[in-house]
């Protein structure tokens, strides 16, 4: 009884969320619509690193290969070889590169374990960051490249809608996360799901009740790579730029703080985790201009007094109440 | 089909370094028996579980399942051809409930594991495994406890209970009574003597009343070598292997 009212009110949170959310808009303050924006590509980053690093147990420290090759598939196509500009391309294009790609590295990098899993991770992503840094036939500069327009979603002579409208951009990457969540959950509880966290308890007793761990890992790897390589796409549309920043070490450990902000293995984690590292950078950045340390001492803070992240901050209130009252 | 040879090793040996963990190991599980492995410690009765289970390869020699050649098969591909193990220290997955650690092991059975929309908690097939190992492991009023937060005891039959949420058809049972109490311990012994019928069974276990209570079979081994194979009545009865192990006033626990 008390799980469904756990479930009632969880689904109503939920709800209000997302009502909030498709109402922000109407406060016409294009700024920070455009702000949120980057927020949720931020959350969908995040929660792409969270089935690595919170449910499968890998710990990868270059996620952000993912997420700028993403974008730069989207610059090369539509800006620097003009082959087409079409949302409805262009997408997946970015979506089905960066996983495909995710597969082949996962082939080699997930046969390390530990912290070597997460130094090979690294050395990765830095090929592919000096690869859009120097190599000119893939855009290389490093300032990157400024895009030509966003992508077109029509479709034949009918334009169902422009990307180039703030609000619209707002509201198609909702629509995206909300299916991320979505698609998230299911693959969750399904048997690959299941398997992925059994992974992350006791990967070798899985390997002994007849799981192929490695298949399971890259094809965790793979889906979390191309999941990463739709936010980079996003990224990359919402600034109408791409830079090799995008596939940094920077970018690889920011979204790392991200989760452990927001709590790791949790699907709502990265969400909040986003949320609150770009409100925390916004507001301390206009009290003062070493916000950067600021912002490390509110993560340490966050991981010391909250280790299980902002979202476990309900049940760390809930828990000191009741132990007040009994 | 009793008395089936489900396992054979032909002269199996395994070299760690300088050390040989075990040197020409024939022996024949059949269906039907519990086959006990003694030996002091160090004689090579985990090396030889971890050759039959995959964990180890061998350095030479073959390993032999219903005839064919599985030497060097993966513990995953082992499992699934019916080979399961349980391991003496105690190798569960603990931050998942005591049901989901067994439907995790029996979705390993799953002909096809891509099926990404599809609700695991809520699928058939699984169910039936799942309730007959909570059910023969006794541990159907806990199934929904996180596993580490079960006593020893129980940690210990949720070992078991993942090994045979897998249906296999042999047991390879490292010290499966290792910290149990004494009413534990019977139930187990009961357990094992239900499911010999259907099951080969090699035992490993330091209690020297429940091995030869149940044992229709035993290998002594030591330093690596197969000391003799017999029934139990003469392995007691044997001199070589009262000096090796039995004489030993100290019985070892590894």
């Amino acid at each position: 009884m008390s799980s469904l009212v756990k479930s009632r009110s969880r689904a109503a949170l939920i709800a209000l969320f997302f009502l909030m959310l498709a109402g922000f808009p109407l406060l016409d303050q294009p700024f920070y619509t455009e702000l949120v924006t980057r927020v949720m590509i931020l959350s969908m980053f995040a929660i792409s690193l969270d089935l690595l690093v919170g449910y499968t147990g890998l710990i990868s420290f270059g996620h952000a290969a993912w997420f700028g090759l993403g974008g730069y598939v989207f610059a090369l196509l539509g800006t620097k070889y003009h082959v087409t500009n079409s949302l409805w391309l262009t997408l997946p294009a970015a979506v089905l590169v960066t996983a495909s790609t995710a597969f082949m590295i996962g082939l080699f990098v997930l046969r390390t374990r530990g912290m070597f899993f997460i130094m090979v991770t690294l050395a990765f992503a830095q090929i592919f960051y000096f690869l859009f840094h120097d190599v000119k036939a893939l855009g290389g500069s490093s300032d990157g490249m400024n895009l030509r327009g966003k992508p077109s979603a029509a479709l034949g002579p009918w334009v169902p809608f422009e990307l180039s409208n703030t609000e619209t951009l707002y509201y198609f990457v909702m629509i995206l996360m909300a299916a991320l969540l979505l698609l998230m959950t299911l693959l969750l509880r399904s048997p690959l799901g299941c398997a992925l966290q059994g992974i992350r308890e006791n990967e070798h007793r899985m390997e002994a009740i007849g799981f192929p761990v490695f298949r399971y890992k890259l094809a965790a790897f793979t889906i979390a790579g191309g999941l990463a390589g739709l936010a980079g796409y996003l990224f990359a549309v919402l600034n109408s730029a791409v830079n090799p920043e995008m596939l940094s070490w920077h970018q690889s450990a920011d979204v790392l703080l991200i989760l452990i902000l927001g709590g790791m293995g949790q699907l709502w984690g990265g969400l909040i985790g986003a949320f609150t590292f770009v409100l925390l950078q916004e507001l301390l950045s206009s009290f003062t201009k070493l916000w950067h340390l600021w912002l490390g001492v509110t993560i340490v803070l966050v991981v010391l007094l909250l280790p299980g992240g902002m979202i476990s901050l309900s049940e760390r209130i809930n828990s000191l109440w009741q132990g007040r009252r009994t | 089909m009793i008395g089936e040879v489900l396992i054979r090793t032909v002269d199996l040996r395994r070299v760690f370094g300088g050390l040989t963990a075990n040197d020409q190991v024939s022996i024949e599980l059949r269906r039907g028996e519990v086959h006990a492995l003694l030996g002091p410690n160090g004689a090579g009765k985990s090396t030889l579980i971890n050759l039959l289970s995959g964990d180890l390869v061998a350095s030479s020699g073959q390993v032999l399942y219903r005839g064919q050649d599985i030497t060097h098969l993966s513990p995953h591909e082992r499992s699934h051809i019916g080979i399961g193990r349980s391991y003496q220290k105690t190798n569960i997955f603990p931050g998942l409930t005591v049901h989901e650690n067994c439907r995790l092991a029996a979705q390993s059975r799953e002909p096809r594991p891509w099926r990404v929309f599809s609700d695991a908690a809520k699928w058939a097939p699984y169910r039936a495994a799942v309730a007959q190992a909570l059910h023969l492991t006794a541990l159907e009023d806990v199934a929904q406890r996180r596993a580490d937060q079960l006593s020893h005891g129980q940690q210990r039959q949720l070992e078991l209970a993942i090994v045979l949420a897998t249906q296999p058809q042999v047991l390879l049972l490292d010290e499966p009574l290792a910290g149990m109490g004494f009413d534990e311990s019977l139930r187990m012994l009961e357990l094992l003597r239900g499911l010999v019928a259907t099951h080969a069974i090699l035992l490993v276990e330091h209690d020297m009343d429940a091995v030869f209570s149940i044992a229709n079979r035993m290998t002594v081994m030591v330093n690596g070598n197969v000391l003799m194979t017999d029934t139990p009545e003469n392995v007691r009865s044997s001199r070589d292997v009262q000096e090796a192990y039995l004489g030993t006033e100290e019985v070892s626990h590894d």
